[in-house]
């Protein structure tokens, strides 16, 4: 099948290729059902592939998953706020003020490269074992890709527009409003995007690690029960749930900033 | 770029443009200046943070003060097991880069240079990077035990991604005159990756190995504060569970200035190979 699939290829291109990617993935599920019942795989590590579908209705029906969904989506949604005001405020102050950009920036993408979610434990002792350390975790984790997006965006307005701001005579406010904001946006998006992203990954990592909140906590506890195909389902679950999350905030950057 | 076209202008319209975002000194004195900014910013938090520890706003001992904090970093470099956690942590995530990362390395080579596989799997990388991978850990302690393994497993899975997705969409751009080169020496495929494609690459394949090192450690550490009994993880969970917040403060100091320092330490390889390249 593997071959047919591959000679098709060059006449029906277009889809040949993601068929085979699922396919791929539907064999490889196959070939695991498979090793598990001759007795290759041992089921007490890896669940039949079966029963994890199975186990798929069950976790949405007996462990309450619409509310998970909406604590995570909660949280993630003040991180958002969050981001949106602090992160594109520091970027703005920072782009308006030169010299505190040449100092800070670089600071800035350092702590990007720092592991902020090892910061877990502090944030739990100062804000205790609540929603408000996910949604800090989140925050702090998503910061520095939207204020280094912001002043990117900032900083390469095209000239000629500013000019021809000026030469309507926009005193600064109205420059930034008219001009600078809306030329910066593309790159601001991008920001945004990123550090919603980051945020994301942190929001259901910590709400795992720390046993709190949503789709997080749901993994943890059925790891916890020795309830393996629920285990499985549910990081499957949350990976889908992750995946169209990337999906809707790539189609809303596009559709809010066609070309 | 924009430098080029500011020199351009006429000169009402740079005039205009640096009273608007240039607030700064003359050059010579600029470093001065945001070298004085950066001490004095450094300066107000350190005053703010002991005024705010001093005071007793916050919980008490949640905000040490300064010199508390200062004791437990040399406390902490002074301590030997500190270095035996620091060797183990270290090792666990040397592993997961080379396990990681030359996955990572071939599939990427793979995907990079065959737009049919590309488009049929590098679809699942794409967005699978990004997904939390810490969730992946109860699978892994199946699989690989409670031991160093399923945390050697986590930093590899977190490194893999991101060096996949730079080693293909590097090896797409490099300049078709080098391989065309290639083709026409009758290079065989592994003469092709050895002399060709590895060497064009050097700064993708360095830039997603920062990025993958970023991630094992994050990966790694996590694992350890979740479940282990050594390794750096471990000393942060321990110095929260026990209320040690001074000795948490340090630890997280230093594994910090480890990452950062790490970090720019490859990416420093990278920026020089492109300058020398280019």
């Amino acid at each position: 099948m593997a071959t047919a699939t591959a000679t098709r290829a060059h006449r029906y291109a277009p889809l040949a290729a993601p068929a085979l990617g699922f396919a791929t993935l539907v064999g490889a599920f196959a070939l695991v059902e498979v090793l598990i019942r001759v007795g290759a795989i041992n089921r007490f590590v890896v669940p039949l592939p079966s029963q994890v579908l199975a186990a798929i209705p069950r976790i949405i029906v007996e462990e309450g998953i619409l509310h998970r969904f909406w604590q995570t989506t909660q949280e993630a949604l003040w991180a958002s706020v969050l981001l949106v005001f602090a992160g594109i405020g520091l970027g703005m102050l920072m782009f308006r003020f030169r010299l505190l950009r040449s100092a800070c920036e670089t600071w800035v993408a350092a702590f990007a490269s720092a592991p902020v979610v090892l910061m877990y434990p502090l944030f739990l002792v100062i804000f205790g074992r609540s929603a408000t350390t996910i949604v800090m975790i989140g925050f702090v984790a998503g910061l520095p890709p939207v204020i280094l997006k912001t002043i990117e965006g900032l900083a390469g307005t095209r000239t000629v527009l500013l000019d021809v701001g000026r030469s309507f005579r926009l005193d600064d406010w109205q420059l930034f409003r008219k001009i600078l904001l809306p030329a910066a946006m593309p790159s601001i998006f991008v920001g945004l995007r990123v550090g919603l992203i980051f945020a994301l990954i942190n929001i259901v990592g910590v709400e795992f690690l720390i046993n709190f909140g949503g789709l997080g906590q749901l993994i943890n506890e059925l790891a916890e029960r020795y309830d393996l195909p629920g285990t499985y389902g549910a990081i499957g679950f949350v990976i889908l749930v992750s995946v169209l999350f990337f999906v809707v905030c790539e189609r809303v950057e596009r559709w809010l900033l066609p070309g | 770029m924009a430098a080029a076209r500011l020199g351009n202008e006429p000169v009402r319209g740079r005039a205009a443009r640096r009273s608007f975002v240039d607030f700064a000194s003359p050059a010579r004195n600029r470093l001065r200046s945001i070298w004085a900014l950066r001490v004095a910013i450094i300066a107000a938090v350190l005053a703010i943070w002991e005024v705010v520890a001093e005071s007793g706003w916050l919980f008490r001992d949640v905000v040490p003060t300064v010199p508390v904090i200062a004791r437990a970093v040399a406390r902490l470099l002074a301590d030997r097991s500190f270095y035996s956690n620091l060797a183990v942590t270290g090792a666990e995530i040397v592993a997961a880069l080379a396990i990681g990362g030359i996955a990572g390395l071939v599939a990427g080579l793979v995907l990079g240079g065959n737009r049919f596989l590309a488009r049929a799997y590098e679809g699942f990388i794409y967005y699978l990077g990004p997904t939390p991978k810490i969730i992946f850990f109860p699978i892994m302690i199946l699989w690989f035990g409670v031991g160093p393994g399923s945390k050697i497993a986590m930093g590899a899975l977190s490194a893999f991604f991101p060096i996949v997705i730079s080693v293909a969409s590097g090896m797409r751009q490099i300049a078709p005159v080098l391989l065309h080169v290639g083709k026409s020496f009758r290079a065989t495929p592994w003469q092709m990756t050895r002399t060709i494609y590895l060497p064009a690459m050097r700064t993708p394949i360095v830039n997603g190995f920062r990025l993958g090192l970023g991630l094992a450690i994050i990966g790694a550490l996590l694992a350890e504060t979740k479940l282990s009994n050594r390794g750096l993880g471990y000393l942060i969970i321990q110095s929260y569970t026990t209320f040690d917040m001074p000795r948490m403060y340090a630890l997280l100091i230093v594994l910090f200035v480890i990452a950062i320092g790490l970090n720019a330490l490859i990416g420093r390889y990278a920026v020089s190979d492109r300058a020398r390249s280019s």
